[in-house]
């Protein structure tokens, strides 16, 4: 019989009952919410006459809407009307609800995606879920992790359970050693050029090899992520030593014995070695250089010495229409070389690439340096506000004003633009986020998604190029 | 949750793979803490010509008549054929609820993102997964004949032409199927297991203590 994968044994851990038609119902250890996903969920509790199954199990922040220039205490100093709504609205609930709650104000707060783990509130052997896609970012400390809809962030509220259908299983293993100034970032973008936005659909994918292990928390948060971009829900990497020291002694994580019970559970969350995967993938880490993406989708990618695509090239219709559209929306000419592409703005941050060493690679890059004149604006938004704090500690942020870099307060920001961080129509955007689709970071708005270092280098030299390479 | 079981209906094509949510229903739109209103906004950057806004009267703002969905021939279509990984992106559930309000019932397409599946059919939203020559047949039958109609017949899982000239099968949970066809609540449903849920949750903290914190 071969031996169980590490998604079969999150899984099953957790299944209070099995259906007929073979699906199950999944306890639910964490809760997460913001701002964006949960008012109509509150609401449906509300109409419903429910309470929280397990209040405890919730931790709730305000993150997509909230203003990153400095000065905001409350949320009633939002000045768009909606998005102020939507704040005060997860604010009431919280207080409501008697919630974990990181308001604006609060160091505490940021994206989601990075308090979580931050706070030791995502740990090893749990289920997490959010309102949010890249959820499946918590799946890197060997938890199944993944996105939900509104109604499902409602059904775990009043239930603490989802009805759920195992997934087939994937593993990706990335062989070898990621070359020096190539970094997670490139690695997943790679991942998905090769396997397609629609490659992971239906799969949980674990993502192992040397590669990987040899990643740090931040680096393999970064690859987690993104499965979702590669079409799986939740993307997962094995317990280590890495993990263990990154949890220990985090706010929300067990202390003493529990300590000790706790790491010799967590010691088995990996893939047995006679497990069996419906479908595996083996990348070569070695031969790695840094990617950019060029169109509309983050499959659309290619090492950063490439050109980009001529549709005429292309056999097949749907893709060379497909091609040809976001040539069209980007703005751009096929088989111009990658590295000519000449940049508007810089956006670094998202739960992608807004941790602490995220921020160290871009400040290193940017040491000493300055923005490119036909650059009108790069950002720095940190993932929360410790790691705001503990960056300028270190003294990024005095770098990165030095280059002529902003240093923004926490939040998403430009990844979605909800707030009022916005790429103007037609301008083109180095962006460390995480997708580059149509009018995602702004109408009209072209985003290139790119490493932390390398955006940082497109920032100084006004274009792509291979940070390895700046001169 | 409206019940469905088996719906005819007029058919619109929106031939591009990975339609994303960002594309069904824009971000600033996800604004609103309510569960309605969304429908004018759907598609809205390929629907219209400006750059839409909440609040904005839709009835007045240029269209696009460049864009599928707006020409006359698909106006009060409930069936929706898409290409390859329809939904893909974020877990918005938004996008179901602009798709439902925008009047489709139904969508066919190779595949879904998957969110986007499992928050369509927790709305009610039929999502059909067909393969691609199957697809091809629906998209060349939806150009070549104004007016062109399907059956989604639920119960028995097939996609019928209207003079029955075919008739293709199509798979979904059993559990998920008989949901939607009595319009159940879902939330309702696993409350009936609260008893095996304080179960599992005692023999689950008291193996993992610390999750009980
Ligand atoms: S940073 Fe971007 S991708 Fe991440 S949660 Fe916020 S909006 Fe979503």
């Amino acid at each position: 019989m071969s031996g169980r994968t590490l998604y079969d044994k999150l899984f099953d851990s957790h299944v209070v009952r099995t259906e007929d038609d073979g699906s199950s119902l999944l306890y639910i250890d964490r809760h997460l919410v913001h701002e964006v996903t949960s008012p109509q969920a509150f609401e449906g509790l509300k109409l419903a006459g429910r309470q929280p199954w397990r209040r405890q199990s919730m931790v709730a922040m305000p993150d997509h809407n909230t203003p990153t220039t400095s000065g905001f205490l409350n949320a009633a100093m939002i000045a768009d009307p909606v998005s102020r709504t939507q704040v005060e609205t997860l604010d009431a609930n919280a207080r409501e609800h008697a919630l974990t709650y990181f308001r604006i104000g609060d160091m505490r707060r940021g994206i989601v995606h990075v308090v979580g783990p931050e706070q030791g509130a995502t740990l090893p052997g749990m289920t997490v879920v959010c309102g949010d896609s890249h959820t499946s970012t918590h799946g890197a400390f060997a938890a199944l992790a993944f996105g939900i809809g509104t109604s499902e962030v409602e059904h775990v509220m009043a239930t603490q359970c989802l009805p759920q259908k195992k997934s087939k299983s994937m593993l990706v293993r990335c062989d070898g050693r990621l070359p020096s100034g190539v970094t997670a970032k490139d690695l997943v973008l790679a991942i998905i050029g090769k396997i397609g936005t629609a490659g992971g659909t239906g799969y949980a994918i674990e993502f192992g090899g040397e590669a990987v292990r040899s990643l740090s928390m931040e680096g393999r948060m970064t690859i987690c992520n993104m499965a979702i971009e590669a079409g799986a829900r939740a993307g997962m990497i094995a317990y280590d030593e890495i993990t263990e020291a990154y949890v220990k002694g985090r706010a929300f994580a067990p202390k003493a014995e529990q300590w000790d019970a706790a790491i010799k559970y967590w010691r088995t969350l990996k893939s047995e070695d006679n497990a069996t995967f419906d479908h595996t993938v083996v990348i070569n880490a070695n031969e790695l250089i840094p990617y950019v993406t060029w169109g509309t989708s983050p499959e659309m990618v290619l090492p950063v010495d490439g050109r980009v695509p001529d549709p005429d090239r292309e056999k097949d219709s749907t893709k060379r229409e497909g091609i040809s559209r976001a040539l069209q929306y980007m703005g751009l000419t096929p088989n111009t070389l990658l590295a000519e592409i000449k940049i508007d703005k810089v956006f670094i941050g998202s739960c992608t690439n807004s941790r602490i060493e995220d921020l160290r690679a871009a400040a290193n890059v940017v040491r000493g340096r300055r923005r490119a004149e036909n650059v009108k604006l790069a950002m720095v938004v940190p993932g929360s506000g410790l790691v705001k704090e503990q960056a300028e500690r270190e003294g990024l942020d005095k770098i990165f004003l030095a280059a002529g870099f902003e240093w923004r307060e926490p939040g998403c920001s430009m990844c979605l633009a909800m707030n009022d961080d916005r790429l103007e129509p037609g301008e083109r955007c180095a962006s460390t986020s995480n997708r580059n689709f149509e009018g995602r970071q702004g109408a009209g708005g072209r985003t290139h998604l790119v490493s932390p270092a390398m955006a940082a280098a497109a920032g100084i030299a006004g274009h792509f190029v291979d940070v390895r390479k700046l001169a | 949750m409206d019940k469905f079981v088996v719906l005819t209906g007029l058919v619109a094509p929106l031939d591009r793979a990975n339609v994303d949510t960002d594309a069904i229903i824009p971000k600033q739109f996800l604004k609103s803490i309510k569960r309605s209103g969304y429908g004018p906004n759907c598609f809205d950057e390929w629907r219209y010509l400006d750059v839409g806004q909440p609040g904005m009267d839709n009835s007045r703002r240029p269209l696009n008549t460049q864009f599928v969905l707006n020409e006359s021939r698909y106006q009060g279509a409930t069936i929706l054929l898409a290409r390859q990984n329809f939904g893909c992106g974020s877990s918005r559930e938004h996008a179901p609820w602009a798709l439902l309000q925008n009047g489709f019932r139904a969508i066919i397409a190779p595949s879904f993102g998957d969110i986007f599946y499992s928050n369509s059919l927790n709305n009610g939203l039929v999502v059909i997964r067909l393969d691609e020559s199957k697809m091809d047949r629906l998209f060349a039958d939806c150009a070549a004949f104004p007016g062109f109609q399907l059956t989604i017949d639920l119960e028995a899982q097939q996609v019928r032409a209207p003079d029955g000239s075919y008739a293709f099968a199509f798979e979904i949970a059993a559990g998920r199927r008989e949901r939607i066809m009595n319009g159940w609540d879902d939330i309702s449903l696993t409350l009936k297991h609260s008893d095996q849920i304080r179960a599992f949750e005692q023999r689950h903290f008291a193996a993992q203590p610390w999750l009980a914190n």
